[in-house]
């Protein structure tokens, strides 16, 4: 991450309305660095591909301005802004050769016919097709096109790359391989990348910053880590990872810390996103976090659970257990040497700490 | 690898010994038969209202009864003539007997309007021979028919007779691409105020192409506009050009007239306007122009729904691939979009053109002297005339034309990259 004071792409106050009624978009902003990898990372209908779209170009902001380095964008055709850029399905275009696809935007830009293959060959290369430069992109395979379109995007040097779900068309194992060779291309480049995806495993794995996108606006904006160990509110604790929500009044809050009623337990819980006292908060806990029958007064949270489902996957057991009024509380047992032998129906305890366990918003 | 081989090698079975081929016909049969069931009455349809249809027409068009049928024991003893001077006596003898047979007089008038293509004034040497063939009871039955009438001292109107009488003739196509026999079966060029048909075909080659490429320079913008706009407004947009697919043939021509003819909206309109003088109204109407114009308009829907169905499944994405990469909109539009569309284009162009090469109402009425195409002739042989063997001929010609443009097509755009819909 370079430096923060002068961001490399910025938006500042967007908003976007299709039909002069519904914000799609409501007041973004977001600064990215050069050479940052920021994921825009959202349910379908966040705002998370209109916000790339003005970016590329293709959809206007009603209102704001987006910058590229010291360049206003709002006024600038797409084919002006020099961004490359990865659609969902490729768009690879069908009529010509791999080698053709690459070739195209060099063309455009009056490069000689020598660079133009050298460039070409060494895009190729990078992404390991430089086999296929003679075939058509029907004739590969998904993770081949990928991997062209990928080159198309990258092989007239752009600053900024934006993708758009690019990996959204593939099976499981292909789209985790793909995920590592685009961190990988992009720790070697040091373009700036903004990725737009919905699927939170991506993003994790990928992202330097993710921008969590619901109902028009970011909800929070962090590294990863961050991101999952200490969302802002309940959304972010719900859409990345798993999570267990008890909803409850707060009954005492010094600030930092507080204590919240829920179906009649008390709860030790750290204070992020709260009215104060008197309102209703979400606690959010994450099932790992969760402790099987802890030795007594180890933990500030202790309470009586009956196991109601058990499933096994190998490394670990998940157990749901009905705890503090919730039928759906998921505990992750770890599959560790000596592990506890549980049963469905059995008497067990429950405990977590009082930092695992985060007031937000209700 | 060697393991495959060997069992390819082998007849494969199923488990109680069948062959695996054998096996596969029979639990296939069912559902083959089935499907032929389905298929069946509209196979019979086509056979009947098309396949006999055409080949009758093709048989048509080689066809030659008219003089066997007409004087069968002349033209027996024809065959044996060498060809100079006049035919020997028994010749004579037979035709006069067959032309004072009075149960033959339809079948001699056929053969002299037959003979009457050849040559005009065949009909009324026949007509005028038969009325008084019955005088010729006795020889010398040479002198006889020569009393009759002259001609039938000519050697030209036996050698004639002996060319028209095998029961197949080329004659037909010969005259379709203005040709004919000479009187010694050498083929020969029409007389030049009888050349029309090749004209005319090469005519109504280029006013087809001409009817094709406007409708594709008109329906290209439209079939664009229909399929980048939202599914409400596209949809209005496409009854518009499927409204004129409902409305008469006959309605949407006349329409034409009374726009375009000299007392019209359209010379009225500019006349008032002031860009022309009451006195040179444009003519735009029964001759080259109106046709071109109302084909053209006809023809529309069949260029703008494949190009449409086309355009629609092109993604968006590809232009914005494309204007992303740098390319300003026409390059993304001319070297992304429209290579695209080259299905669509070969699929309308192919429809509208073999639509308009055999184009018949729409010439009929506004085309005037000038604007008729080859149908018009096919159709004038058909109904005035009545020389149905000149008209299927004309009809196989240009069935064969289309026929090539198709094969052509295939070998240069690809039937297979064709797409109607």
């Amino acid at each position: 991450m370079a430096d923060q004071a002068t961001p490399f792409v910025q938006f500042s106050e967007v908003q976007k309305t299709y039909d002069g009624e519904i914000l799609v978009v409501k007041d973004l902003n977001l600064d990215i660095a050069e050479g940052e990898f920021v994921t825009m990372l959202g349910p379908s209908g966040s705002g998370k591909t209109t916000c790339l779209m003005m970016l590329a170009g293709f959809e206007t902001p009603t209102e704001g301005r987006i910058m590229l380095g010291d360049r206003e964008l709002n006024n600038v055709p797409p084919h002006k802004r020099g961004i490359g850029m990865v659609f969902q399905n490729y768009a690879l275009f069908p009529h010509m050769t791999v080698a053709e696809n690459l070739a195209f935007p060099l063309e455009v830009r009056k490069l000689s016919k020598s660079d133009t293959v050298a460039k070409v060959e060494r895009a190729l290369d990078m992404v390991e097709l430089s086999a296929f430069g003679n075939r058509r992109p029907g004739q590969l395979s998904g993770g081949q096109q990928q991997r062209v379109a990928l080159a198309r995007a990258l092989v007239f040097e752009p600053d900024l790359v934006l993708m758009d779900e690019p990996l959204g068309a593939l099976d499981k194992n292909l789209r985790e391989q793909m995920q590592y060779e685009i961190k990988h291309i992009h720790e070697k480049l040091g373009m700036t990348v903004v990725y737009v995806t919905h699927d939170q495993s991506e993003a994790l794995t990928m992202s330097d910053r993710i921008a969590v996108f619901n109902d028009g606006r970011i909800q929070q904006l962090a590294p990863p880590a961050d991101l999952y160990e200490k969302p802002d509110n309940a959304f972010v604790a719900q859409f990345i990872g798993e999570n267990n929500r008890l909803l409850g009044t707060v009954e005492e809050d010094d600030g930092s810390q507080c204590t919240v009623r829920v179906d009649g337990h008390m709860i030790k819980a750290l204070s992020v996103n709260h009215d104060g006292r008197g309102s209703k908060t979400t606690l959010s806990l994450r099932p790992e976090r969760v402790t099987l029958n802890p030795a007594d007064g180890s933990l500030p949270n202790v309470f009586d659970a009956v196991v109601r489902e058990l499933i096994y996957l190998g490394d670990h057991i998940r157990a749901r257990v009905a705890t503090c009024g919730d039928d759906e509380f998921i505990v992750k047992v770890p599959n560790a040497h000596g592990h506890l032998s549980l049963a469905k129906g059995t008497n067990v305890r429950v405990g977590w700490s009082m930092e695992d366990c985060r007031a937000l918003d209700a | 690898m060697a393991q495959m081989t060997e069992t390819a090698d082998r007849i494969l079975t199923t488990a109680d010994g069948t062959p695996l081929k054998q096996a596969l016909a029979r639990a296939t049969r069912r559902n083959k038969i089935r499907a032929f069931i389905l298929v069946a009455p509209l196979l019979a349809f086509v056979l009947v209202s098309f396949i006999i249809p055409i080949v009758d027409m093709l048989a048509r068009s080689v066809d030659n009864p008219e003089v066997q049928a007409a004087i069968p024991e002349t033209v027996a003893l024809l065959k044996d003539w060498d060809g100079t001077g006049l035919p020997p006596e028994p010749v004579f003898a037979a035709l006069a007997k067959e032309l004072s047979d009075k149960s033959k007089r339809s079948e001699i008038g056929r053969m002299g309007a037959r003979l009457n293509y050849e040559d005009s004034g065949f009909r009324s040497l026949l007509n005028k021979s038969q009325r008084r063939a019955d005088k010729v009871t006795s020889g010398p039955y040479k002198e006889g028919m020569i009393a009759i009438d002259a001609d039938w001292g000519k050697t030209s109107v036996w050698k004639t007779i002996q060319l028209t009488a095998p029961s197949t003739t080329f004659s037909y196509y010969l005259n379709a691409l203005d040709r004919t026999y000479d009187e010694n079966g050498n083929i020969v060029m029409q007389p030049e105020w009888k050349q029309i048909y090749v004209h005319l075909f090469v005519k109504t080659i280029y006013v087809s192409l001409g009817v094709r490429i406007a409708c594709l320079l008109l329906s290209y913008p439209i079939a664009y506009l229909l399929a980048t706009l939202p599914a409400s407004k596209g949809n209005l947009l496409l009854i518009l050009v499927l409204l004129p697919f409902w409305t008469s043939l006959l309605v949407r021509t006349t329409s034409w007239i009374v726009l375009l003819q000299t007392n019209g909206v359209i010379n009225d309109t500019l006349v008032w306007i002031g860009i022309i003088n009451d006195a040179n109204r444009i003519e735009m109407i029964y001759n080259m122009t109106g046709t071109i114009i109302a084909m053209t308009h006809i023809l529309m829907p069949f260029m703008v729904l494949p190009l449409y169905s086309v355009m629609k499944t092109i993604s968006p994405n590809y232009m914005r691939a494309a204007r992303s990469l740098g390319a300003n909109p026409l390059v993304a539009f001319v070297r992304v979009y429209m290579p695209q569309t080259i299905p669509g284009v070969g699929a309308g162009s192919i429809l509208v053109f073999i639509l308009a090469i055999g184009y018949y109402i729409t010439p009929a009425l506004v085309g005037g002297q000038d604007g008729q195409l080859i149908s018009n002739f096919i159709a004038y042989h058909m109904q005035k005339s009545l020389n149905w063997g000149l008209a299927a001929a004309l009809g196989a010609i240009l069935l064969a034309g289309v026929l090539a443009l198709y094969w052509l097509y295939d070998r240069i755009v690809g039937v297979d990259n064709m797409k109607l819909g």
